[in-house]
């Protein structure tokens, strides 16, 4: 590490406990040591704000000790404005922030002054800032203060990845080389199946069945983390591992909506030893050293390999004891899965998809920050962005696309000549219209959109915060309905200024809460090894449960082979049924069903509804699909997604995220929002009037690239069929097939839209209306 | 008039057409009344220094106007308020906009009652009224407490409808023996849901919503216990 402390860039990979980030110090700290010297030296930033209140404590004792008189401090939005703007005159010599905080920090006329002796840069858990867009703010910063301070050195800290050369590209200004030194990854992890009594159910998620094997290895260990993949199944585990917690032993919960107060007292209990487990979600996939984790549980399948290594990793921090892991399948498919990734773990294969190019709303959001800080030159920013490795092959139109839409709306219609964001002053540098609106954008950075959600408090003035849930959750509530929230059920009271007001509920089956958390399609590296493995014959290591289910489906059907789609036909209860085995992750099977079944329609087979999971597509019609090409026929598909895909709800929901990011609207702040109609309206009509008026608007083509990756996952569709063109195996079963049967248990079914849904309304209009009394008096 | 696939009701002794726009058309008087039309928001919003949103929503609401017109050949045209975001949006209205808009309204009565957000005359012809009073009903922008036989805007009305498998929210128009309030006509409007306190507290306990959709449903109005 000493010897690189001169080159441009350097990426460190190592696993967690590797003492990697005081690696990542030393320079500084030699270098501070040596030359003393007065203001800011160097910036470390990590994704979570309490990472880098826990890295100043962490480095203030080594610092202390060798007495050395350097200032350390951090700074998030949680920080003081006092304490801001004290850091703001006079800055430490180490600073340690948050992608965000950078940015705001970059913002303001002065920070040429606050960078002015900065010399290094630490950039932890890259990894994880590389597989969203906080990662892409964060390069582009960068190149800001790459272009105050030209021999500015950067330092990635990762963990373990699939491809380090791709993340060295990303950290490196572009065109530099950047070094990439490996630590020994230790020793393999101890990871293994978790045996139960009960065979684990045909579907669903919550893996309810092992609680009982669950609290016997939390007994066993000292300190045990439970993953969750989404935040409901974490509370529903919660409450009823609690229900057959007969010991009382210390077991707490923490994920992403539960109120902030709580989530730092779990986290302080944890440090201090006071917890035997922890129930949480991907919260706790980052950061704190939790040291004495000695058991980690992955409950449903991982989805993704390199995010399991990641996990098992939290326990047995310390260099040389292997992590020790248990993954606990919740349905029969999943069995399949875990094994699948077991597999991957063990022989290192790690997965991920390529990222795509530099998303060009943070570049827009980027150049109103840029422009609040100082009136600027296009073509030294054009420079500029195109070092940062996500935007380098950035062309000069697509910049100056971007630039017209922050500086003017980039509306085919120039209707705001007068009222432009940013206009060019005499010296043909841009800059705000109105300084005013610097306080607007600065209050809008960030790329993380979350879902409106309306906080949750007990009753009564001053009652206790819980949490949160989505809006839409929170409008479907009836006074008297309860959920689980923070592993305690309560009772929906009212709604009162934006806020859930909720009392105590004694009740012991809650309504369940449905929370914004993350859904994770399988990686198609682990969908692969999956198909290998059904086709391999392998089948020993599996429960005789499981491995009887696999040669029955071989027997009434076949299974699924690499490379190819399996398509079974049958009939259920009169009804024609037809399941899509994709193995294309749930989004993409989600779209294909959206996809297929308007195929279906043209071809008059009446299709009803469909409901997709990680593997398959099951479909529903009233006619039989006698010959299913024609369902994967690209160019068919192609048309689709010009035309009525555009009207899809996820469309809708990425085009809100692109809107936000890129400044066209801002982001509802918690306790901002009226409940006023004047002020807002919903994006959707934003989405639909450029449609209408504007097609071919840089958003709406953002819009369509973002969602081709990610929720409708085009991408993937496509990919499948390309390679699997006229390489269709249909089978016409007699009846339900094996592993189709556990499809007509899973939930999420999505009706097929149009006449049906404005029948739906008319008749529980009409139910309503005769149920009140009112009769129709036109 | 059935081809308007509209919702017909009686209104204090009127016979009433609420169309799938959230226009009202009162048929007997060849009326057709639209309320918060906010003309020029976008531009409003740009000038004060906010978002350039897309220029092109007092478009969109004029074509939506323009159909209502001629599907109802309508004689008398009554804007109940808030027509334009403010006095300087209808000033600044883009010129093929305003000469649109004059074209609207050559040959038929346009009354433009006062709304918060346009408390003036503008520079558009018709007449400009605080409030309307043509036999039996009373028009004017926000509800009075007391009042009867009231046709008023001004709350951007909007109803939840929970159907099995999802909830659908859209504007809508509610009424009870008193008063009809009409739902945002404008294409940048959000709504105020019916549940909340000002309108529980304005409308009657057997109040009912209309859901705008092609036909409007009513429904009983939605409301906070």
């Amino acid at each position: 590490m000493l010897e690189r402390s001169a080159a441009p860039a350097t990426l460190l990979i190592a696993p967690t406990g590797g003492g990697k980030t005081l690696a990542g110090f030393l320079p500084s700290l030699i270098d501070l040591a040596q030359n003393p010297s007065a203001g800011l030296h160097t910036l470390y930033i990590s994704p979570l704000k309490a990472l880098a209140a826990d890295m100043r404590r962490n480095l203030q004792r080594p610092v202390e000790d060798m007495g050395l008189n350097i200032r350390i401090e951090d700074r998030s939005g949680d920080t003081t404005q006092t304490r801001k703007k004290a850091q703001r005159a006079d800055p430490p010599h180490i600073l340690l922030t948050t992608p965000e905080s950078l940015a705001l920090l970059l913002s303001y006329p002065d920070a040429p002054r606050i960078f002015a002796g900065l010399k290094r840069v630490v950039v932890d858990e890259l990894h994880a800032l590389a597989e969203s867009k906080r990662g892409d703010q964060l390069l582009l910063c960068l190149t800001r203060l790459q272009a105050m301070r030209p021999n500015l050195t950067r330092v990635g800290l990762s963990a373990t990845v699939d491809d380090p050369d791709a993340l060295a590209r990303y950290l490196a200004p572009h065109p530099a080389i950047c070094d990439v030194l490996t630590a020994d990854p230790g020793p393999t992890p101890d990871i293994q199946m978790m045996t139960t009594n009960t065979a684990p159910p045909w579907s669903g998620g919550g893996a309810r069945y092992a609680i009982p094997e669950v609290l016997e290895a939390v007994k066993a260990h000292k300190t045990t983390l439970i993953f969750h993949n989404t935040r409901a199944q974490a509370e529903i585990f919660f409450h009823d591992l609690w229900l057959a917690n007969t010991d009382n032993l210390p077991i707490a919960i923490h994920h992403g909506s539960l109120d902030r107060g709580q989530r730092t007292k779990v986290e302080a209990a944890m440090v201090a030893g006071h917890l035997r487990a922890v129930v949480c979600t991907g919260s706790l996939d980052l950061g704190l050293d939790w040291g004495d984790v000695d058991l980690v549980i992955q409950v449903g399948a991982p989805k993704n390999v390199k995010r399991l290594v990641q996990r098992i990793g939290r326990s047995g921090h310390h260099y040389n004891t292997p992590s020790k892991a248990l993954i606990l399948p919740a349905n029969r498919w999943e069995i399949i899965e875990c094994h699948a990734a077991i597999e991957a773990v063990i022989a290192h294969d790690l997965d991920g998809d390529p990222r795509g190019p530099g998303p060009r709303d943070v570049l827009c959001q980027h150049l109103l920050i840029t422009a609040c800080a100082a009136p600027f030159d296009a073509d030294r920013i054009f420079a500029e962005v195109t070092q940062a490795g996500p935007y380098a092959a950035l062309t000069r139109a697509e910049f100056d696309a971007c630039l017209d839409f922050v500086a003017t709306g980039g509306y085919a219609l120039r209707a705001y000549d007068r009222w432009q964001r940013l206009m060019q002053n005499p010296q043909g540098l841009w800059q705000l219209r109105d300084p005013r609106q610097a306080a607007l954008i600065r209050m809008n950075i960030g790329t993380i959109i979350d879902t409106d959600t309306l906080t949750v408090r007990m009753r009564g003035r001053g009652g206790k915060a819980l949490g949160e849930v989505e809006e839409s959750f929170a409008a479907s509530l009836t006074q008297g309905d309860t959920f689980l929230i923070g592993g305690k059920i309560v009772r929906f009271e009212s709604l009162r200024e934006m806020v859930v007001q909720v009392s105590s509920d004694r009740g012991r089956r809650p309504r369940l809460a449905v929370f914004s958390g993350t859904k994770f399609s399988t990686s198609l590296q682990l969908s692969d090894r999956i198909l290998h493995l059904l086709q391999s014959g392998r089948w020993d290591s599996l429960p005789p449960h499981t491995r009887d289910w696999v040669i029955q489906q071989k027997t009434v059907s076949q299974l699924p082979k690499p490379g190819r789609v399996l398509v079974e036909s049958f009939l259920r209860d009169d009804r024609a049924h037809t399941c899509l085995y994709g193995f294309a992750g749930k989004n993409a099977q989600q779209t294909l069903g959206l996809l297929a079944t308007r195929k279906m329609e043209q071809l008059s087979l009446g299709p009803l509804g469909f409901v997709a999971t990680d593997y398959a597509t099951l479909i529903w019609s009233i006619q039989p699909v006698t010959d299913p090409t024609p369902l994967f026929d690209l160019t068919g598909l192609h048309e689709g997604l010009e035309t009525w895909l555009s009207e899809n709800a996820l469309m809708k929901r990425s085009f809100k995220n692109a809107a936000t990011i890129a400044g066209l609207i801002t982001r509802n702040h918690p306790g901002q929002r009226t409940t006023g109609r004047q002020a807002t309206f919903s994006t959707d009509i934003l989405y639909d009037t450029l449609r209408k008026y504007d097609p071919d608007h840089l958003l709406l083509s953002l819009t369509r690239e973002e969602a081709m990756r990610g929720l409708i996952d085009f991408g993937r569709i496509e990919a499948l069929l390309t390679r699997t063109k006229g390489k269709l195996d249909h089978v016409c079963a007699p009846h339900v097939t094996p592993f189709s049967a556990p499809l007509f248990l899973e939930i999420g079914r999505v009706p097929v839209e149009g006449t049906g849904q404005d029948m739906l309304l008319a008749t529980e209009a009409q139910r309503l209306m005769a149920e009140a009394g009112l009769a129709q008096n036109g | 008039m059935s081809d308007l696939n509209g919702y017909n009701f009686l209104f204090a002794g009127t016979a009433l057409t609420l169309l799938p726009s959230g226009a009202l058309w009162w048929g007997q008087e060849n009326l057709l009344c639209v309320s918060d039309l906010h003309l020029g928001k976008a531009e409003r919003i740009a000038r004060r220094g906010g978002h350039l949103l897309p220029p092109y929503e007092t478009k969109d609401t004029l074509i939506r106007l323009e159909r209502d017109i001629e599907r109802t050949s309508a004689r008398i045209i009554v804007c109940l308020g808030d027509s334009f975001d403010d006095l300087t949006a209808a000033e600044n209205l883009a010129q093929d906009e305003a000469i649109w808009l004059t074209r609207l309204m050559a040959g038929r009565r346009w009354v433009w009652i006062e709304g918060n957000h346009d408390p003036g005359p503008v520079e558009f012809g018709g007449t400009h009224m605080a409030e309307l009073f043509h036999p039996p009903l009373h028009f004017r922008h926000i509800a009075k407490t007391g009042a009867a036989c009231e046709v008023s805007g001004h709350y951007h009305p909007k109803a939840r409808l929970n159907l099995r498998d999802r909830s659908l929210s859209r504007p809508c128009l509610l009424m009870d023996s008193d008063r009809v309030i009409l739902p945002a006509y404008g294409t940048y409007t959000g709504g105020l849901r019916s549940d909340d306190a000002a309108l529980s507290q304005l409308m009657r306990p057997e109040a009912i919503a209309v859901m705008l959709g092609s036909p409007p449903h009513p429904i009983p109005m939605p409301r906070n216990s």
